[in-house]
């Protein structure tokens, strides 16, 4: 299961080989979780780990979240790097006392860091219904103490895994399900780590500045493609860190183009959005040609019916509406 | 089998047990001099248990204390004048004033988690210590404690399910003091013996005298080194009486007056005393020297607890992170080869064996199925509406590389 070299792998694939590459390299790196270990993960990205590394380092967990992030957190007091693997992140709000409470707190406190990984499949598109297809990432970066990362690419996935492990602090690593195997890329052979904190510019364009992350990332792209053939050029980030938020980058490109629209798959009320605007009031309000708009999903449960599904999320059309309004302006 | 204490083992628990009682004497002094900045906590009558618990612990043990486990904070070595200034909020407190009581620990050299309010939550967290501990061969055990009311938590019943199924070298401590705040313990459990929890996970547990500091002792002993040795994780009751109010600020007039008086005819130290001096463990001099030497030192502790400084408002926004290796240089101590734990050693065959009929495995491979997201439906579906939610196949390889902005003019007049 050594990196692939020129074949294409999958985003799915990209996290399995940033585990395995990281267990390989130290023996600190364990993972817990339910259904890891034999089962390889209902999604199957920890698949052939316990195989490899035996029992003590893959650990099938009983289905107790609490337990698992406290477990967690315990281990990296004694120097582990755990990796906590929630079956879907949906569940993570059931050891949100310990996320926030303990593992987030406690080099505030008490100078006692927690070098630990909370990542699992997160977001819709996939009629998961409403407790499969959350996007939970802010109440966690509501949460001072946590890392929150929420990549697009298999290239992104694997980079920042790895440096997700690598970290002294508490990580969240969402990966968005949609993505698992719908999208691929080709990585490079070798050891690599994508920093976390940078957000990178997918698209340059100079007419409006488009912030997203995960699969809204492509879509936001497939937004951008239809925008250019109407002579509107957008420029595509991907924000791939939500906190720490890569504040200069957002500034940089908005003091370009003047106009700024957010595109999220989580809910309106309460999203990264309204962060954004905010900092972008503060820092860039003497540059802003027209208002911060944003593009997410409805304000209500994930809903299961695909009709009220597609209802609920963004999408590209919905996008193109959105940034042709902003570039009247 | 009980062991047998021998006279310094017997001197040494009376000595912490006034440690703990002389220091929280002084802090309720403090308290009424407005010195203690938030909530003060007494553990008044229940000095023997964690005195005699955390006296079963050696150096390289882990323990998490609870508020009002003052006394294994002593026994493990934290000076009383850390004590006094994490509730006092001083500067030179191992929080530096950031929290306050109990709520400090020392990973490196003593071994203590900080607890957090929310309780039950050092359960999981000390079985991750044990594990831990375990995995890096450093045959250590962890310890905790929960009272009565906090065993009626969701997370006391996962972490002790879950350090059970790993055989987690851990021993647990439930004090059961009667009262959870003004509740008492019949209104939270319909148990006797709160210990039975314990059964429901397969845990071997004790039920013990509370305030009888010796057998305390004598039980911790036996539990952790059965759990040093691999018999998994131990509870143990021990049942006691909180003899002041929840905090300070309470009266505890629920409490019956008859009730307090039987337990304060229990008194863990008096108790204790009593036997030393029967058993001529112990003179009045002895009891004089050991009350001159706690008092001399609570009086410098106190003193330098007193002298230390508030922080300064420029520390309130440092430390949420650990900055990196100038900050935390994280190492763990590896206390068995590593080549156990590497591959090809550690490799095993991914497979349940179930008794009796065999063994299975699960589906691998690039197209194994998963829960949600590429089913043959779902595929089809991006394939026919390339416009929704499909992803551009092109667009990842394309896009992927960082493109430096250019610096572009604006075109915007300045407000």
């Amino acid at each position: 299961m050594a990196s692939t070299n020129g074949s294409p792998v999958t985003f799915l694939e990209a996290i399995k080989q940033a585990m395995f590459e990281e267990m390989e390299r130290d023996p600190a790196v364990v993972l817990l979780g339910e259904d890891v270990g034999v089962y390889g993960g209902a999604f199957k990205t920890s698949e052939g780990l316990l195989e490899r590394f035996g029992w003590e380092r893959v650990i099938d967990t009983p289905i107790s979240e609490s337990a698992i992030i406290g477990a967690a957190c315990g281990m990296s007091y004694l120097g582990l790097r755990p990796i906590c693997e929630m079956q879907f992140i949906d569940f993570i709000v059931c050891a949100f006392n310990q996320i926030t409470n303990f593992v987030a707190k406690g080099h505030y406190l008490w100078n006692a860091p927690a070098p630990m990984v909370i990542r699992g499949p997160s977001g819709g598109g996939v009629h998961g219904g409403p407790f499969h297809s959350a996007n939970p990432e802010m109440y966690f970066v509501h949460t001072p103490g946590l890392k929150v990362i929420y990549p697009s690419t298999p290239y992104d996935a694997k980079g920042l895994l790895k440096a997700a492990v690598r970290d002294n602090n508490p990580v969240l690593f969402f990966e968005h399900k949609f993505l698992y195997r719908r999208i691929k890329e080709e990585l490079p052979a070798g050891d690599y780590t994508v920093p976390i904190g940078k957000a990178v510019v997918r698209r340059e364009g100079r007419h409006l500045t488009i912030l997203s992350y995960a699969a809204m990332m492509h879509t936001s792209l497939e937004a951008a493609d239809a925008l250019a053939k109407e002579g509107i050029e957008a420029e595509v980030i991907d924000l791939r860190t939500l906190l720490p938020l890569d504040e200069e980058t957002i500034l940089q490109s908005v003091k370009k183009t003047n106009k700024c629209l957010v595109v999220h798959e989580d809910t309106r009320t309460g999203g990264i959005a309204g962060e954004i605007a905010a900092i972008l009031c503060e820092k860039a309000f003497d540059e802003l040609d027209g208002p911060v708009l944003r593009v997410a999903s409805l304000d209500t449960p994930v809903p299961y019916a695909p009709t009220l599904e597609e209802a609920f999320l963004p999408n590209a059309q919905k996008v193109l509406t959105a940034a042709k309004e902003l570039a009247r302006y | 089998m009980k062991k047998q204490l021998t006279r310094q083992q017997h001197l040494d628990l009376y000595y912490y047990m006034r440690l703990n009682r002389a220091a929280e004497d002084t802090m309720v002094k403090l308290f009424r001099q407005n010195k203690i900045v938030g909530g003060l906590y007494s553990s008044l009558g229940q000095e023997a248990i964690s005195v005699g618990t955390a006296y079963a612990l050696e150096k390289k043990d882990w323990l998490a204390p609870m508020i009002r486990n003052i006394g294994a904070l002593l026994v493990k070595g934290v000076p009383p004048r850390d004590i006094f200034m994490q509730h006092m909020a001083k500067y030179d407190s191992p929080t530096q004033g950031k929290d306050g009581t109990s709520h400090f620990g020392d990973l490196e050299n003593l071994h203590i988690v900080s607890p957090i309010s929310m309780l039950g939550d050092l359960i999981p967290v000390m079985a991750g210590v044990a594990i831990a501990g375990r995995y890096l061969g450093q045959k250590i055990v962890a310890m905790t404690w929960i009272g009565d009311g906090g065993s009626s938590t969701g997370v006391f019943h996962e972490g002790l399910n879950f350090a059970a199924t790993q055989k987690a070298p851990f021993v647990l401590i439930l004090e059961n003091n009667l009262w959870a705040y003004s509740t008492p313990v019949r209104r939270q459990v319909p148990l006797e013996n709160l210990a039975d929890r314990a059964k429901a996970y397969g845990v071997a547990s004790y039920v013990v005298d509370g305030n009888d500091v010796a057998e305390v002792y004598s039980t911790a002993k036996e539990a952790v080194d059965r759990a040093r040795a691999g018999e998994g994780p131990i509870l143990i009751e021990a049942k006691t009486f909180r003899r002041l109010g929840h905090a300070q600020h309470d009266p505890a007039e629920y409490v019956p007056k008859e009730m307090r008086a039987y337990w304060e005819a229990r008194d863990p130290i008096e108790r204790h005393e009593k036997f030393l001096m029967s058993e001529k463990l112990l003179d009045a001099n002895g009891k004089k020297d050991i009350e001159e030497k706690i008092n001399t030192l609570l009086a410098k502790e106190r003193e330098f607890a007193e002298n230390s400084p508030m922080p300064p408002p420029e520390l309130a926004e440092k430390g949420v992170y650990c900055t990196g290796d100038a900050c935390h240089k994280i190492a763990a101590k590896w206390e068995r080869p590593l080549a156990e734990v590497m591959p090809p050693k550690s490799s095993v065959e991914p497979v349940w064996m179930v008794e009796g009929y065999g063994k299975g495995k699960g589906a691998s491979g690039a197209n194994a199925p998963i829960h949600f997201g590429d089913t043959p439906a779902d595929k089809a579906a991006d394939e026919s509406k390339p416009a929704s939610r499909a992803i551009p196949k092109t667009s990842v390889k394309k896009l992927a590389k960082a493109a430096a902005p250019k610096p572009a003019a604006s075109r915007k007049a300045r407000r």
